[in-house]
């Protein structure tokens, strides 16, 4: 059953125009991660999903209830903020309580439902501190409180971990996942940050000036990118991007011709065919390069060591190769000194084809 | 390249020159009396005596009695301390018609301050509020008809104003003069709230909406707690500027509406009679004792508010 249908969305702020003819439908207990850079229109869509900007044109539907004209509080949603937004001069307790407390719900059931969410998110200690005597952690935590207690059937996240350090970020990324399983909800979150999106997400909708560019499940997203722009802003490093065309290699095949290489497309899948000549972008992952290794499909490529960075458990590599310069990841424990000649071979299953002009993939 | 020397001289101890022990080390010494603290002081010294002077004279003065006063020290302390002039100020002198002192237009500005402050702070909050989380349809035409108004004349609008009471049956009533101190104080009040409002975190009024609360519960239980500082602001610029109303004062009330600026205006200009500048003196300090309270109770708070203001635009 979808949980919440957003059909023909539209949002202008006067005359600009955010997001235009958006449809997005997302099932019940999903977790839905919007993904996108900064000013795509990600939070305004979650904005419009929680009622708190009046959309132009279009609907909206939450357990097929059409709640376009409902408030925000009608809706059955939950929403937890970047800058936590926490009432300042209430406790921890009346912050968690101050919804249910509007809505007249009885005290017996207000302190029930505090008491299950102070629980479940550990933060029973904090209950009668007012916010600025918490850690940042703490206060994404009792953010998170708000919601659980409201009981809603759809959680919006806008960037919660995003004001955290580097740590709390992974830790509290792990509760959310377990809150995400435990609850059953369905979740949808707002990130800029791709490994948040690839660990929380059952599936990834990649944004880009109020478009969604792919709604995927991750795996898919990563691997088999539906344009330049996903499998750009998807991996880090960044996928490596060869420039060539459409050639037949020495046994009469379908390869790429890039800076005067040939890339043989033996088991590449593609969902067309390719005219000799066109132009493409072939794209490949450094981790789908293998340097000095037997095995891969195709022929194999000399290239000379740039840059080596390492990393712990892995060893990412600058390679220059026919005129361009390629990331390309080893294991941890492979060092190179810069100037090594490599050998390299690729595996084109895992590679990605784009038309040059159109940059979708082929 | 500074971090790497910097190592080597930890690693290697015995490498230290001898004045790395003896150098600087620690706070860096404050000369006492150097010229900046000379001429900080020094002017600091001189704008206190500046403001402070007057009102020492005024002091003195009132506490002394009028021939004392004949003999033209404006300066020396009073030889014999005398509260009469006090007691006279507050319950005998003549304001022009009635003689029963400045108590009658104490309790008349009280009675426009009160009302005029309460009623006036919260209309405008409430406007702040609607034009800074709110924005509906005409919110900035609204906006700027009220800041243009900030920007005429008082002098302009008198005698329309009195007209307009005049007809609605106001005019000369205490009511109608609390009404003219509200509406003049909404402009600068209103963008003085929308300012501080604007600045509190958007998400926070989004959160209490999909909490459910709606216009005033987010006002009351939400806004209002955490701009108590503005409030303070609010409510010393509106005390301090209805208690040293003159103009209106006059131009709006009957004589026995008068406030207090207006009665001491008329004792210390009444032409019968001897100049009795130890009763003028008290009056004057009297009359001017509750901004001067106001200031000193909330000052701080003032501060405070008008700092975070300028910091959160
Ligand atoms: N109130 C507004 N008036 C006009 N334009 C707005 C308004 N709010 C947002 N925008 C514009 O809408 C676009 C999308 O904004 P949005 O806040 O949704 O971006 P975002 O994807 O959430 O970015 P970020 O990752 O930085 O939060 C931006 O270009 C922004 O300038
Ligand atoms: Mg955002």
């Amino acid at each position: 059953m979808t949980s919440v249908s957003v059909k023909d969305l539209r949002l202008s702020f006067g005359q600009v125009t955010v997001l235009d003819q958006l449809n997005l439908d997302i099932q019940e207990g999903e977790f839905l991660v919007l993904l996108g850079s900064s000013g795509c229109g990600k939070s305004t869509l979650l904005n419009c999903i929680a009622g708190l900007l009046d959309i132009t044109d279009g609907q909206i539907f939450i357990n097929g209830r059409n709640v376009t004209w409902d408030e925000p509080k009608d809706r059955g949603i939950g929403m937890v903020f970047q800058s936590y937004a926490l009432y300042p001069q209430m406790t921890v307790e009346k912050n968690l309580s101050f919804g249910l407390k509007v809505a007249k719900m009885p005290q017996g059931e207000i302190d029930k439902r505090v008491a299950r969410a102070a629980e479940i998110l550990q933060i029973g200690p904090l209950l009668k501190r007012k916010p600025s005597e918490l850690s940042g952690g703490q206060r994404q935590r009792v953010a998170i409180g708000r919601a659980l207690v409201r009981d809603v059937d759809v959680f919006l996240f806008d960037e919660p971990l995003s004001n955290l350090d580097a740590k709390l970020r992974s830790e509290l990324r792990v509760e959310i996942k377990r809150l995400h399983q435990s609850l059953k909800n369905t979740m949808i979150y707002v990130t800029h940050d791709q490994i948040e999106a690839l660990t929380l997400a059952d599936r990834i909708a990649i944004m880009k000036g109020g478009v969604i560019q792919q709604l995927a499940d991750p795996n898919t997203i990563y691997n088999a990118p539906k344009n330049m722009f996903v499998a750009g802003f998807i991996g880090s490093p960044s996928m490596n991007f060869l420039r060539g065309e459409i050639a037949a290699d020495a046994a009469g095949r379908p390869a790429v011709v890039a800076g005067g290489v040939t890339f043989s497309l033996d088991g590449y899948h593609a969902g067309e065919t390719l005219v000799p000549g066109r132009k493409v972008v072939l794209g490949v992952r450094p981790e789908h390069v293998k340097v000095d290794e037997p095995g891969g499909t195709g022929e194999v490529h000399e290239a000379t060591v740039d840059i080596e960075e390492p990393m712990g458990a892995d060893n990412l590599l600058w390679l220059k190769h026919a005129g361009h310069t390629m990331a390309v990841r080893t294991a941890g424990s492979r060092r190179f000194s810069p100037g090594t000649r490599v050998r390299l071979t690729f595996d084109m299953t895992l590679a990605s084809l784009f038309d040059a002009e159109s940059e979708e993939r082929i | 390249m500074s971090d790497r020397g910097h190592l080597k001289k930890t690693a290697h101890l015995a490498e230290v020159p001898a004045s790395w022990e003896s150098g600087p080390r620690g706070a860096r010494p404050r000369r006492l009396l150097s010229t900046r603290t000379i001429v900080v002081y020094g002017t600091l010294f001189v704008a206190a005596a500046y403001y402070l002077l007057p009102l020492y004279v005024m002091i003195v003065t009132s506490l002394k009695g009028m021939p004392e006063i004949r003999l033209g020290n404006i300066f020396s302390p009073p030889l014999e301390i005398t509260f009469e002039p006090w007691v006279k100020a507050w319950s005998s002198a003549c304001t022009g018609l009635n003689c029963d002192g400045l108590s009658r237009g104490f309790w008349n500005s009280v009675m426009i301050t009160v009302p005029s402050t309460a009623i006036s702070i919260a209309i405008a909050s409430i406007n702040g509020y609607a034009l800074s989380n709110w924005r509906f349809k005409g919110a900035d035409i609204f906006f700027t008809i009220l800041i243009v108004g900030a920007f005429i004349p008082y002098q302009v609008m008198l005698y329309p104003i009195v007209i307009v009471l005049r007809e609605i049956g106001l005019y000369g009533s205490l009511s109608g003069l609390v009404i003219v101190h509200t509406i003049f104080g909404m402009p600068i009040l209103t963008l003085l709230f929308r300012n501080y409002f604007a600045g509190l975190p958007e998400e926070l009024f989004k959160a209490a909406r999909v909490d459910g609360a709606g216009f005033w519960g987010i006002y009351l239980k939400i806004m209002v707690p955490m701009s108590l500082p503005i409030f303070v602001v609010a409510m010393i610029l509106q005390v301090t500027g209805i208690w040293n109303d003159f103009l209106f004062g006059v131009v709006f009330t009957r004589p026995e509406y008068y406030p207090m600026t207006v009665q001491l205006n008329n004792i210390v200009n009444s032409v019968q009679g001897v100049k009795e500048y130890n009763v003028n003196m008290a009056a004057t300090i009297l009359t001017g004792a509750v901004p001067l309270l106001v200031y000193f109770v909330s000052g701080r708070l003032f501060v405070r508010g008008i700092a975070a203001g300028a910091v959160k635009g």
